[in-house]
């Protein structure tokens, strides 16, 4: 890898017997072989580099992309009628109104942040920014979805500190608010945690661009940050392979972002597609030149000519295969007219920006680079980027499975007085993953761009798209690793309609998904069948809920040692609202409200988060998903939205009533009387199911008195299940579930908001 | 009225200072760090953001880029010069204003929506406030512990120069409080909060009102249209 002299395809025909080192680079010899018959020779170096990055499972899809077909086969017209770009994009777009589309979607960035949290988190962000700057959308808002390991373990805070301060210094330092996303700990992310990472952005209909090389002539523009070493071979050595306890540190494989670097670099880009200077664009992430010369290629005219030599280097001493393998962050390449290279380099020097023309267009077929005047690289680029290898990995139903499902928690003896629903009530409010965020997102600047509606604690982020209607979009991200250990296909099912729910509850109309499959091994042929139910849940329940998935991630390989992470399929979910003026907060505001359970409550515990806290348990089956019951939900509350007759809406999901209670109550700290009785006769369940099961398709909301009766027709006309449950209070300062308990506003927020501070330090700014 | 805002090199919230001009009724106008060229603008705001990414001292390199040249002669000359966050800092390195500021002391970025006192409003961006008036806008910073030196802090005070001060929590630091400070003649301001994020209902600091209703910044833009008015 490190030879001076270039192998050259002249000299790789000399020498068909040279000894390459591909299972360095993650190639299995089949593989090896295949590239061999493809070429009808040995590869060079350089092109060993290329196939052994692009073939890598993180950029290649192998053993997910059988499964991952059914997106794009469980679609409807319906579905698909708003799509202006689907799968297989950098990002889907979404039409969503008055000329605006809207581009967005979540990207893993897993190993590198265990390796080194603040670097391989905020290239994360770097990285997915870029994506959305390639379809020619301006960024607008990041999210992220972080799971870590026990939170009282030694090197949790290690990587929480680390993986925080990434994302806050990359995220603020680019201008983009951060509006929200979850935080779980458990301890089966302890060598693994998931840092996935989401970025929406917004465009006109007519500044769509697309990641293809078009019109033989046209000039292959690289620009932006020059290529150093770092994360040489990342996407193949990094996301591909599965840390081994005690092997050497992977460290120098890692990036290193310069968000200062992307922010001129997302200005440019916007003035380069505003003077109409870009025919085709696609940013440098995993495989950098590699897979951004093979992909464009591929997409377009299907040749492509490149003299290496014109690169801008860091440091001079790469060589072509690590030039070609560089994951350097905040580089673009763009496929530019030669009449439109003067007016392209005039806006690149304006920002400051370095930029070399690396070759041009072809139609020759063939992806050729030269570097000191020799061919290194003669591939056809579909090779590369396309037609990698399929696998069809086996499957096996887990053994351990039916066991696991047999262990139910209803064996726990349930507590029947107030003082002990209260100590399990704090208990659980104060617990990990149920605690207040605010150690980490008070680092996050939400205000930046003066468009954020909602941000956390809110159940939704929301952003307003155009500053004169008031159009705006509602995101929301997902997953629960416990539910999809039980089921993955429903526990896939689960984070869609949670997600969906989120949305629904900001008053936004859910539109498109995105997600982004964190698994273990799909060497493990359990494993294999977990992801394999969890592709088929996904794209079984965006077909009921008739919103299509638009791009996304797989992550593989998320295990220490031999055993994998839970199943966690993170879903985002995005919904348009035509005035954000009309959101919803998760939380009520005013005195005398009354507040509404939207729903119906069954006994269901397994996977809770009371069964997890109170009982140290996992074990059950999860609830049950009713696509209708959820649809009719989402047309409730966004037709209440829009009338303007609920005042706040907070989705139920893990934790249960208790914890959308709480929700509530902390939002504004506003305190509320509530009763439990009519839910427990109604449906028949008792005070723990009432309090804590975790029964899908079910809201609370907060409703003046004078809205009361429209409210209820509305409900009826809809055919919602609804009861009263509640009032809010505005004097009392505290929440009291009458004839059980009562706890004061300070205490509810002492237990929700010390969790974190007591391992990780002080809140920042109190 | 034409109140300009200077977009360097990793400038973030200029569309929101431009928004903010807007809102209060001005004419607002964009301006490029390379350029020596004001464009005739009656006041200028310097935004806030990374500039250079603030990669060396904050500030540091933006107060030498080419505008400032003018934005110094103006400033020098009596023209309303607002500097938010990094514009803050980046007066500050080009000596407009006094002291330096740090890195917070508890060592991370802080997002705050943070209560002010406004202590001075003598001057053309706080004339629409009254002495001892409590604001809330919204804070966030990871170099905003403003420190001096005992004499140049026995002189900010004692001239009366502190502009505003953080009440309740002192989020990064800042020796007596500061938040905010003028120059001797009062035409220059900084700040490290943020009134252009609390100019807009809907989209600012929650207040017991309601949510995100907070409008507290609003008047320092039109304190700064008022007075150039009268002028």
């Amino acid at each position: 890898m490190t030879e001076q002299i270039p192998d050259t395809v002249e000299n790789a025909i000399a020498t068909p017997d040279k000894d390459q080192p591909f299972h360095l680079l993650g190639l299995k010899p089949d593989e090896y072989q295949q590239i061999r018959d493809i070429l009808g020779r040995r590869p060079t170096s350089g092109e060993l580099a290329m196939y052994s990055v692009m073939w890598s499972e993180h950029c290649s899809y192998k053993s997910s992309k059988v499964h991952l077909r059914q997106f794009g086969q469980k679609v409807t017209p319906e579905m698909t009628k708003n799509l202006m770009v689907g799968m297989g994009e950098n990002a889907g777009v979404v039409d969503i109104g008055e000329g605006w589309a809207v581009t967005f979607k979540i990207e893993s960035h897993n190993h590198p942040s265990y390796i080194e949290p603040f670097q391989g988190a905020a290239t994360g962000v770097g990285g997915i920014v870029r994506d959305i700057i390639s379809m020619g959308a301006r960024p607008v808002a990041v999210m992220d979805a972080l799971r870590f390991g026990a939170i009282d373990h030694p090197d949790t805070s290690r990587v929480v500190n680390g993986v925080v301060s990434g994302i806050s210094f990359y995220g603020n330092c680019l201008g983009l608010p951060n509006i929200g996303g979850e935080t779980w700990f458990d301890p089966i992310y302890q060598a693994n945690p998931l840092v996935n990472a989401l970025a929406v952005g917004a465009l006109r209909h007519e500044d769509l661009h697309l990641a293809n090389a078009k019109g033989v002539g046209n000039l292959v523009v690289l620009f932006g940050a020059r290529t150093g070493g770092d994360g040489i071979g990342g996407a193949s050595i990094l996301a591909s392979d599965t840390f081994a306890e005690g092997g050497p540190t992977k460290r120098p494989a890692v990036q290193v972002g310069d968000p200062f670097a992307e922010k001129v670099l997302i200005e440019c880009c916007l003035e380069l597609f505003a003077g109409d200077c870009v025919e085709g664009i696609q940013d440098l992430g995993a495989a950098g030149i590699s897979c951004a010369t093979s992909e464009l290629a591929s997409n377009g005219d299907g040749g492509m000519f490149i003299t290496l030599d014109n690169v801008l280097l860091r440091d001079p001493t790469l060589t072509a295969e690590e030039i070609l393998m560089s994951e350097s962050q905040e580089r673009m390449m763009a496929i530019v007219r030669p009449e439109k290279i003067d007016a392209f380099l005039a806006v690149t020097t304006k920002w400051d920006v370095e930029a070399s023309i690396l070759g041009e267009v072809t139609d020759s077929g063939r992806l050729i680079i030269e570097w000191k005047g020799q061919t290194i690289v003669d591939v056809d680029p579909r090779t590369v980027a396309i037609d990698g290898p399929v696998y069809n990995r086996p499957m096996e139903y887990p053994a351990w499975l039916d066991a696991l499902q047999a262990d139910s928690p209803s064996k726990f003896v349930r507590a029947t007085d107030g003082d002990e629903l209260k100590k399990q009530f704090l208990a659980l409010l104060g617990s990990p993953n149920e605690a207040d965020t605010d150690w980490i997102t008070n680092q996050y600047d939400y205000y930046v761009m003066g468009n954020t509606a909602l941000h956390t604690p809110d159940g939704a982020g929301m952003i307003r798209i155009d500053e004169t209607s008031g159009l705006g979009v509602a995101l929301a991200t997902d997953a629960n690793g416990r539910y999809c250990q039980l089921d993955p296909y429903v526990g896939a099912q689960l984070a869609l309609v949670e997600s969906y729910r989120n949305v629904a509850s900001s008053g936004a109309t859910p539109l498109a998904v995105s997600d982004c499959l964190n698994f273990g091994s799909p060497e493990n042929p359990e494993v294999m069948w977990q992801f394999a139910r969890a592709v088929e849940g996904l794209a079984d329940g965006c077909l009921e809920l008739g919103i299509p998935v638009t791009g996304g991630n797989v992550s593989f390989y998320n295990q220490t040692g031999d055993v994998p992470i839970h199943p966690t399929p993170v879903v985002a979910v995005m919904g348009s609202i035509d005035n954000v003026a009309r959101r919803l907060p998760s939380g009520w505001q005013d005195e005398g409200e009354n507040i509404y359970l939207l729903g119906v409550t069954a006994d269901e515990l397994g996977g809770s988060a009371w069964a997890g806290v109170v009982h140290d348990h996992l074990g059950g089956v999860p609830p049950r998903v009713d696509f209708a019951a959820e649809k009719d939900l989402a047309g409730l509350l966004g037709a209440a939205a829009y009338e303007g007759i609920v005042t706040c809406a907070v989705d139920l999901g893990t934790g249960g009533f208790v914890r959308a209670l709480a929700d509530g109550v902390l939002r504004f700290g506003v305190g509320a009387r509530v009763w439990i009785d009519e839910i427990m006769s109604r449906d028949g369940v008792d005070s723990t199911a009432a309090l804590f099961s975790e029964t899908q398709a079910r809201a609370l909301v907060s409703v003046a008195r004078e809205d009361d009766v429209k409210f209820r027709g509305l409900c009826e006309g809809r055919n919602v299940p609804v009861l009263r449950v509640g009032v809010t209070d505005k004097r009392s300062g505290e929440v009291e579930v009458q004839g059980m308990f009562s706890v004061t506003i300070d205490e509810l927020r002492h237990t929700h908001r010390s969790t974190l501070p007591s391992h990780f330090g002080p809140v920042v700014g109190g | 009225m034409r109140v300009g805002v200077i977009t360097f090199p990793g400038s973030l919230d200029d569309r929101d200072a431009l928004r903010a001009i807007k809102l209060a009724g001005g004419d607002p106008v964009s301006l490029w760090h390379g350029d020596h060229n004001l464009h005739g603008v009656d006041a200028i705001v310097l935004p806030g953001g990374f500039s250079y990414g603030d990669y060396l001292r904050c500030g540091a390199i933006a107060a030498h880029s080419p505008i400032m040249s003018e934005v110094i002669d103006a400033a020098n000359k009596g023209m309303p010069v607002l500097g938010i966050c990094n514009g803050f800092q980046i007066l500050v390195e080009a000596h407009l204003l006094a002291g330096g500021l740090i890195r917070n002391d508890h060592g991370s970025f802080v997002r705050r929506d943070q209560k002010l006192r406004v202590e001075n409003v003598g001057t053309p961006w706080t004339s629409g406030y009254t002495i001892g008036h409590e604001i809330t806008i919204p804070l966030k910073n990871g170099e905003g512990g403003f420190i001096a030196d005992d004499e140049t802090l026995k002189q900010l005070e004692g001239d009366g120069l502190v502009t505003f001060r953080y009440v309740d929590v002192n989020p990064n630091g800042s020796l007596n409080d500061i938040a905010g400070l003028r120059n001797a003649r009062g035409n220059v301001v900084g700040l490290m909060p943020h009134p252009e994020h609390a100019v807009e209902p809907g989209f600012g600091p929650d207040t017991p009102a309601a949510m995100s209703s907070g409008t507290d910044g609003l008047a320092m833009f039109q304190s700064v249209l008022a007075a150039t008015v009268l002028s």
